[in-house]
């Protein structure tokens, strides 16, 4: 295997806090008071900061430690979140990502300006000149920002409190680059320590693991700072750690801090540390250690629990195309497993063929959790689109609320990429052209808060995802009078309402009066369509006037399988997908005989075009004597496939047919079945068109 | 034309000291060669599925160790009629740059041959006139001994042949009755 640039690494890791930082923004527009939230980006910000110092990003660690510095006074409560600060840093947070991505560009004034803004919204939103001078300082990190919050916390100043804490650390910490040092230091600063370190843990000599940490400590902290600085101290390693903080009562100067001293602890190493400080301890303090620790015991741990319930989504970056190798090795598997599965059925070998069935069950099972492997919901998806819209009622000055319903539908990871670029373009659709001005829509008695619904549903081998507006919608004759004037259409042509509202996936089509920066190009529902092909979806438009359109995506769930039904005509084997496939049923002979010249089927009261498979693809052999039809459907429209016999159900793995063979558009691919032959597989939505137009030739000629 | 514009791009890939690995195999009495840098392997006769409405050229695929890949035949490229198999027949893979994208390719021929070292200096350019084969699908001729070994232009063959994809919608109508 390559070796991995460790520079990718850490834009991978930049990219995800990036998401999440900015996620943390817009939840918290909502809710500027959401202490989890302020603390979640200001995590992100100071994770992104120590990260990028250590990859050698040093302006994008600069920059960032002034953002991570306006959210640290937030989160300490010296200034309010406000609704400025939330933009601020999302705009900054866009520069963080140019200097990942190019951290040698040329961003001239770009980076001050937003720190002018950012300084602008904390001075606006504290109403004080201090957070001016934190904010100019690169210096200050977060630990002395909190010095400077002492004025803030002046009723505590008098107040000297003594607290235990009793911290350990997994013993991978050391592996992970954390240095407890530094934890000891942070805790020293906050005021009078007495560190003990617990030795018990550390295993005789030869069990030793040179990177392990086995220590724990046992730290009497006399502060006037409240507990939540404490539990900062520790804030980057909370999850995995064990931490007790006990409040042991006001300082009292005359009483003995600590009856045992460092040096005694470090000389009896081998004695547990919290034995040792037991007995020292003041009677009163004796006695009320155990509800207090119970307490707080509690409250530690279900916060741990809350975090560690957060971290359970672990997950493992695995390169895209690693998992598809995987995916070919298990396809090709398949194809053996089922060769074996025919040696066995023929063969008398009993042993033989309980091995044929083990190996078919764990094939079956592994392709399973093959497939689910390349699932995520679409909601990752989604989650883009806020920040989008974000962007939109800025660029557009409506006001737009975006709905998301279905984010947990999920979609082969690939088809997810690919559906980003179109939902793009569809947004800013429905943004620009669909939704009205708010005068325009309080003319037309509309709530002024335009609506845009994005959701995603499953139905059968396919998802669809819907943009939605409560627009204005389209105006049919609009586009009719366009397509007319540009020649895109006959005048006066006959057309379906469908007919016409895919006009507006043509190249170049735009009914949109002025261009603006976000859209009327006709360009974008031109890539909206190629994508949507390419993924082998298709896009039904509906639209009423005056209430909105819907544009939805019909896309199969994934682009590697596909359950199919295994057909023959003439000597050749094909595949037609299953989710398709609507019935099938024999074509009799006497129907045969009176379909010729027509080629239609009555099927329960409605007429389906049908199409001679061995006619098309010129078998050149007999027809068998029974033949049979396979209606398939796209939507709405049906035909029926007469093939030459039914073979049955196939789960196949999809191979792309190579550019030569681009130029056939009856095949959407190729499959290898289990006697190592190839079948290609139909493509229905082409052989569908096929069969919709020799309908429209009837009707013509009727 | 082509041939000038082939020795421009310095192909087939001379290396610096004007020699060249090459794959011999034989088509309809001819010697061809390629460079041995593009085979992938060299097989016995595959099952082959025909797919209806292809090229002729590249009219079947077959099942390449779970790739499906497509039979190229030079003969019908060539304008030849396609030949009998003999047992001596073999498919030879080789990976093509297609529009941009590598591609695995089976060649149908004879038999194969060798694999030989040619010289650049051997080489010399299709004469206009007196060719059998069309003189834009060809390379160059390289002389060895009293014979001459056809080294094919494999890129002008898989784009000559290319057909718009539009005019292939034809192709799924059914036939007017």
């Amino acid at each position: 295997m390559s070796t991995i640039d460790p520079l990718d690494i850490f834009r991978a890791e930049a990219a995800e806090l990036l998401e999440q930082i900015e996620q943390g923004l817009l939840d918290l527009e909502h809710r500027l008071d959401d202490r989890a939230l302020i603390d979640s980006v200001f995590r992100g910000l100071h994770t992104l900061k120590g990260s990028g110092a250590m990859f050698g990003f040093d302006a994008l660690a600069a920059f960032t430690h002034h953002c991570e510095t306006a959210f640290d006074r937030v989160r300490k409560g010296l200034a309010p979140a406000t609704t400025d600060l939330v933009m601020a840093v999302l705009a900054a947070r866009d520069h963080m990502r140019a200097l990942v991505e190019d951290p040698a560009g040329d961003y001239g004034a770009t980076g001050a300006a937003l720190l002018k803004q950012l300084q602008d919204a904390v001075d606006g939103g504290s109403g004080r000149t201090e957070p001016t001078a934190a904010i100019d300082q690169p210096e200050t990190i977060p630990a002395a920002g909190a010095v400077a919050s002492t004025a803030g916390d002046a009723a505590d100043k008098s107040q000297m409190r003594r607290w235990r804490i009793r911290f350990s650390l997994p013993p991978d910490t050391l592996f992970n680059g954390t240095n407890p040092l530094a934890l000891l230091d942070e805790m020293r600063d906050l005021g009078d320590a007495e560190i003990q370190v617990d030795t018990s843990n550390v295993p005789p000599l030869d069990a030793i693991k040179p990177t392990d940490l086995y220590l724990s400590w046992v730290v009497m902290l006399t502060t006037d700072r409240p507990r939540a600085d404490i539990e900062d101290v520790f804030i980057f390693v909370m999850d995995e750690m064990s931490l007790n903080i006990e409040e042991l009562g006001p300082f009292d100067p005359a009483e003995p801090i600590l009856a045992w001293t460092p040096a005694e602890a470090v000389a009896t190493p081998a004695v547990a540390a919290g034995r040792m400080a037991e007995p020292a301890l003041p009677p009163a303090t004796h006695a009320a250690e155990k509800p207090v620790h119970a307490a707080t015991g509690t409250s530690q741990r279900s916060e741990v629990a809350d975090s560690m319930a957060r971290r359970k989504a672990e997950s493992v970056r695995v390169p895209a195309e690693r998992l598809d190798e995987l995916m070919d090795r298990v396809g090709e598997l398949v194809i053996a497993q089922s060769r074996l599965t025919q040696i066995a059925a023929s063969s008398l070998d009993a042993q033989l063929r309980t091995v044929s069935e083990e190996m078919e069950r764990l094939c079956s099972e592994l392709r399973t959790t093959m497939m689910v492997l390349r699932m995520v919901p679409v909601g990752t998806l989604f989650e883009r689109f806020r920040r989008l819209v974000h962007d939109l009622q800025r660029d557009t000055g409506k006001t737009i609320e975006l709905v998301t319903a279905g984010e947990t539908t999920e979609m082969d990871k690939t088809v997810i990429e690919r559906l980003a670029d179109p939902l793009v373009h569809l947004v800013r659709n429905a943004a620009d052209h669909g939704l009205e001005s708010p005068e325009g829509r309080h003319a037309a008695g509309k709530s002024e808060i335009g609506r845009v619904t994005l959701s995603a549903r499953q139905v059968g081998g396919e998802v669809i995802v819907t943009i939605a507006d409560d627009g204005r919608g389209i105006d049919r004759d609009k586009i009719r009078a366009k397509a007319e004037s540009s020649g895109l259409i006959p005048v006066g042509a006959v057309m379906s309402d469908q007919e016409v509202l895919q006009l507006i996936l043509q190249p170049g089509f735009s009914t949109a009066a002025t261009v603006t920066n976000l859209s009327g190009r006709g360009v974008g529902m031109d890539v909206v369509k190629k994508t949507i092909d390419s993924l082998r979806g298709t896009i039904d438009i509906s639209t009423r006037l005056g209430e909105g359109t819907t544009i939805a995506l019909r896309i199969p769930l994934t682009l590697a399988i596909i359950d199919g039904l295994l057909v023959r005509v003439g000597k050749g084997r094909y595949v037609i997908p299953l989710p398709a496939v609507e019935e099938c049923l024999e074509l009799s002979l006497e129907e045969d005989l009176r379909s010729r010249g027509r080629s239609f089927l009555s099927l329960r009261g409605s007429l389906v075009p049908f199409i001679r498979l061995r006619e098309i693809f010129s078998t050149g052999s007999k027809p068998d004597p029974y033949q049979k039809i396979v209606v398939v459907s796209t939507g709405e429209d049906r035909v029926g496939l007469v093939v030459d016999q039914i073979i049955g159900d196939h789960q196949t793995v999809i191979k792309s047919m190579s550019k030569l063979h681009d130029d056939v558009s009856t095949f959407s691919g190729a499959t290898i079945l289990g006697d190592g032959g190839v079948a290609l597989i139909l493509d229905v939505a082409n052989l569908v068109a096929a069969g919709r137009e020799q309908e429209a030739q009837l009707r013509a000629t009727a | 034309m082509m041939s000038n514009l082939a020795s421009e791009h310095s192909n087939p890939p001379w290396r610096e000291d004007g020699e060249l690995e090459a794959l011999t195999f034989d088509i309809a009495g001819e010697t061809f060669a390629l460079e041995a840098a593009i085979v992938r392997e060299i097989l016995d006769l595959l099952p082959e599925t025909a797919v209806p409405g292809a090229r002729a050229f590249v009219g079947s695929v077959v099942n390449f160790r779970g790739k499906v890949i497509p039979l190229a035949d030079i003969r019908l490229a060539f304008g030849m009629p396609s030949a009998e198999v003999t047992i001596d027949s073999r498919i030879v893979v080789v990976e093509v740059d297609i529009e941009g994208t590598p591609t695995l390719v089976g060649l149908r021929t004879d038999k194969v041959t060798e694999v030989l070292t040619l010289k650049k200096s051997d080489s010399e350019p299709p004469p206009r006139v007196g060719m059998r084969w069309p003189t834009e699908l060809i390379e160059c001729l390289i002389k060895r001994g009293s014979s001459v070994i056809i080294f094919p232009d494999l890129k002008a063959i898989f784009a000559a042949n290319s057909r718009k994809p539009a005019a292939e919608a034809e192709v799924i109508r059914h036939p007017k009755s």
